[in-house]
This record gives C-alpha cells, sequence and structure tokens, in this order.
C-alpha cells in the first residue's frame, strides 16, 4: 500500500510571531519556517509502517509557495519517496487543501493518508477531516497509537476523558497526535539522497480547485498583555495574596 | 436566523462546554439543540432546560451510542438545512466531526473562535493565541466550533424548550467503537474546574504529583500539566494543558515547575489569576504570573498544602 503525508511549511514552533504594526497579519519576513510539528510525526509513523512491511511507498504532498519544496526535501530526507508541490502564494484553506489532496488521492490510491491534526500557524484542525468526508472515508483523528490489521487499522485516539480506541476500514485518514512517536532527525547521506528524489510540480487549477479564500482576514491584533506580577517572599505570603482576592 | 448547537453529553447531562456554545449561538437568533445518543432521553430532557434553547431534536439511535464522527456528522447533515449556523465546542468531539459537516456543505469552518462580532464576522485565536483574527465569512451557512473559555454558559436551568424526535441517518458503518481508557477522578473537571493546579518536568516523577493532588484535595482543585509532564508518563494525556491540548481560564492556576513554554501559555494565560512555582527565576512563567514564589518545589508545594 502507499501512504500520502500532507506536510505543510509553517513558522517553526520556536519562534514568537510578532503581529504586524498594520493589523494586516503576523511578521513573516526572515522568520525560520520548518515543517509542521504534526506532520514530521506523520512523515515518522509512515516510515515506520514501511518499515514494518505495511507500506511500500511514501508520497509527501505540499500545497504552499515554492519554498515549501524545502519542506518536502525534508520529509524525503526523513524517508519519504517521493513529493508532490502544488504551487500556490496566498492563503490555502483547509477546504481547498483538501479539495485539492482528494484529487491526489483520487489519483495515487493510497491506503491511509497521514496529516497533522493541526497546522501551528492558522490551529485550524480541520484538514484531515475535512477530506475524509470529501472521500467518504473513515477517519481516525489525535492519533497517539496506529496499528495496521489487513485492511483495518485500528487507532487509539487522545480525546478529552483519556483515550478511545476505533478501528476503521482502510483507506482511511489518520492524523496525528504529539506522543504518537517521536521523528528522527535526516541524516547527513539521507540529506544528500533526497535531493535527487522526484518533486511532480502543479498548479490548483491542474485539479480545477478554486483557492480563493471563504474567510476574509478583516484584521490581526496582539492578544490582551497580561503584565507580569509580584514575586512573593513566602508560602504564607502567597497564601495570604490569595486570601485577599478571596480565591481560596 | 436560526443556529443549531450539538450537545456534547453522556446520555445523561449535557457538559459545560455545551452550555458556553449555546451562549455563543445566541447572537444568531433563535437557538435549537441536537441530541444524538444512545438512550439520551435525559440528556435531551437537561438540553430542553438550558435557558436560551427554543426547541430540541433527538436522534436516539444505537449508531450514535459513541460519538463516531462518520456517523455524527452524518446525523448533523440530514438536519442542516433548516438551519444558518450550526455550532459545537471546540472539544475533541466537536473537533472530530464538525469539519465533516463543513466539507459536505462546501463551507469553510471557522474553528475556536472566542467572539462573534457579527453574524458573519468571528474572532478566533492563531499561532498559539500569539495573534487574534477577525475574520468574515462569505459563505451562506456559517459551521463554527466554540472555545468554551471564552463564553459565559447559558444557565442550565429555566428553558423549556419543545423536544422532537428526528430519524438516525443511514449508517457510514465504515468505523466502529473499540473501546476507551478514560480517567477516572473525584476531582473536577479540567475545563470547568474553578482552581487549577498543574505540574511540569520539573516534577520529576508521576509518584511526586501526589503533592500537586494532597493540595488539590484541599483547594477543590483539577489537577493538569505541561506536555512535557506527559511525555515523560507523569500524567495521562488529558491532563495535557496548552496549545494543543486543553484550553482553561479558571479563576486560580497554579503552575508547578513549568517553563512557560508559548505552547503551554497559549492554553492558560486567560486565568483570572496565575501563580508560579519555579526555581529558576528567569522562568518565562514569570511574565504572566501574578505571583511568583522563586523556590523548589518539593519544599514550596508541601509547604502550600499545610498552609491552607
Ligand atoms: C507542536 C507543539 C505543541 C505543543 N503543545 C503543548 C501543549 O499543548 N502544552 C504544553 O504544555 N506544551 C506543549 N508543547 C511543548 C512546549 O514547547 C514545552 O516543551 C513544554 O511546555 C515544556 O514543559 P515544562 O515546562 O514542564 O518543561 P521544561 O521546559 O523542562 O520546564 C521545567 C521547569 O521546571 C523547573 N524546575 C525543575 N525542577 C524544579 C524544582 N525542584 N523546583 C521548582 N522548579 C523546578 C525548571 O526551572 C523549569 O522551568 C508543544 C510543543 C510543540 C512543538
Ligand atoms: N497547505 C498544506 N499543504 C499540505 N498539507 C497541509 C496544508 N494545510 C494543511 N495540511 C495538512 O493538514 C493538517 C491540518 O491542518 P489544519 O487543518 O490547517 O490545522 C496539517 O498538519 C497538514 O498535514
Amino acid at each position: 500500500m502507499k501512504i500520502m503525508v500532507p506536510v505543510k511549511r509553517v513558522v517553526d514552533y520556536n519562534v514568537k510571531v510578532r503581529v504586524k504594526s498594520d493589523n494586516s497579519g503576523v511578521e513573516l519576513a526572515n522568520v525560520k519556517m520548518s515543517m509542521n510539528p504534526f506532520d514530521e510525526i506523520a512523515v515518522e509513523e509512515a516510515i515506520r509502517l514501511k518499515e514494518a512491511g505495511k507500506a511500500e511507498e511514501i508520497i509527501v504532498v505540499s500545497i504552499g509557495p515554492k519554498a515549501a519544496q524545502e519542506t518536502l526535501r525534508t520529509g524525503l530526507a526523513m524517508g519519504a519517496d517521493r513529493g508532490i508541490l502544488v504551487e500556490h502564494d496566498g492563503v490555502a484553506e483547509p477546504l481547498a487543501v483538501a479539495k485539492i489532496l482528494k484529487t491526489i488521492v483520487e489519483e495515487e490510491k493510497p491506503g491511509i493518508v497521514l496529516l497533522g491534526k493541526q497546522a501551528i500557524d492558522d490551529d485550524c484542525n480541520q484538514t484531515g477531516q475535512m477530506l475524509a468526508q470529501l472521500l467518504g472515508w473513515a477517519q481516525g483523528t489525535f492519533a497517539s497509537e496506529v496499528a495496521v490489521d489487513g485492511d483495518t487499522v485500528n487507532v487509539t485516539r487522545e480525546v478529552d476523558g483519556g483515550l478511545e480506541t476505533v478501528k476503521l476500514t482502510l483507506p482511511a485518514i489518520i492524523t496525528t497526535d504529539l506522543r504518537l512517536n517521536e521523528p528522527r532527525y535526516a541524516s547527513l547521506p539521507n540529506i544528500m539522497k533526497a535531493k535527487r528524489k522526484p518533486i511532480d510540480e502543479k498548479k490548483p487549477d491542474d485539479f480545477g480547485v478554486d483557492m480563493a479564500p471563504r474567510l476574509t482576514t478583516l484584521k490581526v491584533e496582539e492578544p490582551p498583555k497580561r503584565e507580569a506580577g509580584i514575586k512573593v517572599e513566602s508560602v504564607e505570603e502567597l497564601v495570604g495574596k490569595l486570601k485577599e482576592k478571596g480565591v481560596i | 436566523m436560526t443556529a443549531l448547537v450539538i450537545v456534547e453529553h453522556d446520555n445523561v447531562s449535557v457538559k459545560d462546554a455545551t452550555l458556553a456554545t449555546v451562549t455563543a449561538a445566541k447572537a444568531f437568533g433563535d437557538v435549537h439543540a441536537l441530541v444524538a445518543g444512545s438512550g439520551c432521553g435525559a440528556a435531551a430532557e437537561a438540553a430542553a432546560k438550558i435557558d436560551g434553547v427554543s426547541k430540541v431534536l433527538v436522534a436516539d439511535d444505537a449508531s450514535y451510542a459513541h460519538p463516531l464522527a462518520e456517523e455524527l456528522s452524518a446525523v448533523v447533515l440530514s438536519v442542516a438545512g433548516d438551519y444558518d449556523a450550526i455550532l459545537a465546542p471546540a472539544t475533541t468531539m466537536g473537533k472530530n466531526f464538525m469539519p465533516r459537516v463543513a466539507a459536505s456543505l462546501d463551507v469553510a469552518q471557522i474553528s475556536d473562535i472566542i467572539e462573534v462580532v457579527s453574524e458573519d464576522t468571528f474572532k478566533r485565536p492563531i499561532y498559539a493565541g500569539n495573534a487574534i483574527a477577525t475574520v468574515q465569512s462569505s459563505d451562506a451557512k456559517k459551521i463554527i466550533t466554540v472555545r468554551a473559555t471564552a463564553f459565559d454558559k447559558a444557565a442550565a436551568e429555566g428553558g423549556s424548550a419543545s423536544v422532537e424526535t428526528i430519524s438516525a441517518a443511514d449508517k457510514a458503518g465504515v468505523s466502529e467503537y473499540v473501546g476507551a481508557e478514560l480517567s477516572k477522578s473525584d476531582r473536577p473537571e479540567l475545563t470547568s474546574a474553578k482552581i487549577i493546579i498543574s505540574g511540569g518536568r520539573g516534577m520529576g516523577s508521576g509518584e511526586n504529583f501526589k503533592i500537586i493532588e494532597a493540595v488539590a484535595d484541599k483547594l477543590g482543585a483539577a489537577v493538569g500539566a505541561s506536555r512535557a509532564a506527559v511525555d515523560a508518563g507523569f500524567v495521562p494525556n488529558d491532563y495535557q494543558v496548552g496549545q494543543t491540548g486543553k484550553i482553561v481560564a479558571p479563576e486560580l492556576y497554579i503552575a508547578v515547575g513549568i517553563s512557560g513554554a508559548i505552547q503551554h501559555l497559549a492554553g492558560m494565560k486567560d486565568s483570572k489569576i496565575i501563580v508560579a512555582i519555579n526555581k529558576d527565576e528567569e522562568a518565562p512563567i514569570f511574565q504572566v504570573a501574578d505571583y511568583g514564589l522563586v523556590a523548589d518545589l518539593f519544599e514550596a508545594v508541601p509547604a502550600l498544602e499545610k498552609a491552607l
């Protein structure tokens, strides 16, 4: 079976983003960009399934600017086999991304599409579920364990009350949570090898998908700022302050 | 305009996050609620009492015994035509099925809203809450998940909605529920607790969480954790507070041995009063703490418990 992994190029999780002074968005010039952390976990899981003999080929796909090539190369260096770049500048909303992915799925026929649960820039948490619905497939979101068995997969999910396990008929969609695995670092030889792996270049038009956003961002603001308070010297002082405030 | 709220429940009672979602839904006008469950009559009655809900739709069927996204989205879609807006709490349940509803309706979902500015304009946090975006939707129907901590809870009593049974949707049948390992605790739930005490990597072990639990017991508090504490196996995953864990906003949040990474702050910085106990006076958590105590937690936390 093939596994497809959509990977998004996002602001690195270590960057503390700043809102632009004209409130049109956040400052992205000269900011470090990386693969969305949840997507790294998805690539890792795909590689582990391949290493376990459950999958033959891993395709990484990104919808984004030309520079998303780098994100695909990261996935290829980790161990994916080939990439597809759908070049698009500007906002790519989850619904439009899911429509493009659907067409690619129909061509490539993967048994599993592994996505991140959430892109850490838009914090939408939608794309995998939307793709599942467009395809009429089952979904196992927020996965912390994936066990493929023949034509089904058991997915253990991180839910508000604890953990839940669902059994899905393949083909299926899986979205990753933090504790699914710890992604590997690409070795230097693998980074070199990845340079020769193929990346197919496409445009949204090739899929007939309209990228026009449905949501217009009117403005982007700083959240209300929280001022640092005071340092207390002792537990007694702390308890006194909290009693004064009436919270305990 | 009429809005539909998808009720989160355990077949008997309605979860608090639903009450906050009803408050958000009132901005659209009339509010109906959908209870899909199995043997969920009591939950439907509870939903009918929520202040501001005028009608409750009930889909009582074995296929809704567990909230499988494939089945839930189908029943929501079966009534979606009647509504201008459909809202669910941004819990793991709401996040799971709502995008499927949006995709079928060809609508861009508006995730995790914290304010309804007008019927088509909403505020939502992006970049782990480091920015707040105001977005305007051009879709005819609004599909929305709601950050419960950002809205007051509608009163659970006082309403008297009519209750109407609807038929179950055709079964998708591509997934099945196998089982769950749910954390059992006599303490309040994290997302509705008035006081939370959370531990981080600084706790050192799961065993050491006992000192936090002792404080929690005295304060009637819930216990939370940072990602590092969960990853290290000190406590179960559902304790995690943060960008990708639970969003909380209690009256009092006590962070113990937590450094204050932006992903953790994203989940708790709207708490009314924040206390930080950390031995590193440079820890970023102190930048958001109302009261900071620079101390070794293994001394400070037991002392705190004694002082209460
Ligand atoms: C995609 C992504 C999503 C994430 N989502 C989340 C999330 O939802 N929630 C979350 O919490 N994190 C999240 N993280 C992780 C986050 O970046 C931090 O790594 C994490 O919050 C750190 O946890 P910590 O503060 O417990 O550990 P550390 O940063 O290691 O801090 C431990 C603290 O304990 C203090 N300490 C140690 N010993 C003592 C002692 N004896 N007495 C007093 N103080 C002591 C230290 O001074 C230190 O400040 C996410 C990361 C990524 C990449
Ligand atoms: N532009 C994109 N290109 C490739 N994958 C994407 C893109 N946007 C979202 N995804 C995938 O969908 C997941 C969830 O994203 P979101 O719904 O935006 O939070 C991500 O973790 C990726 O796996």
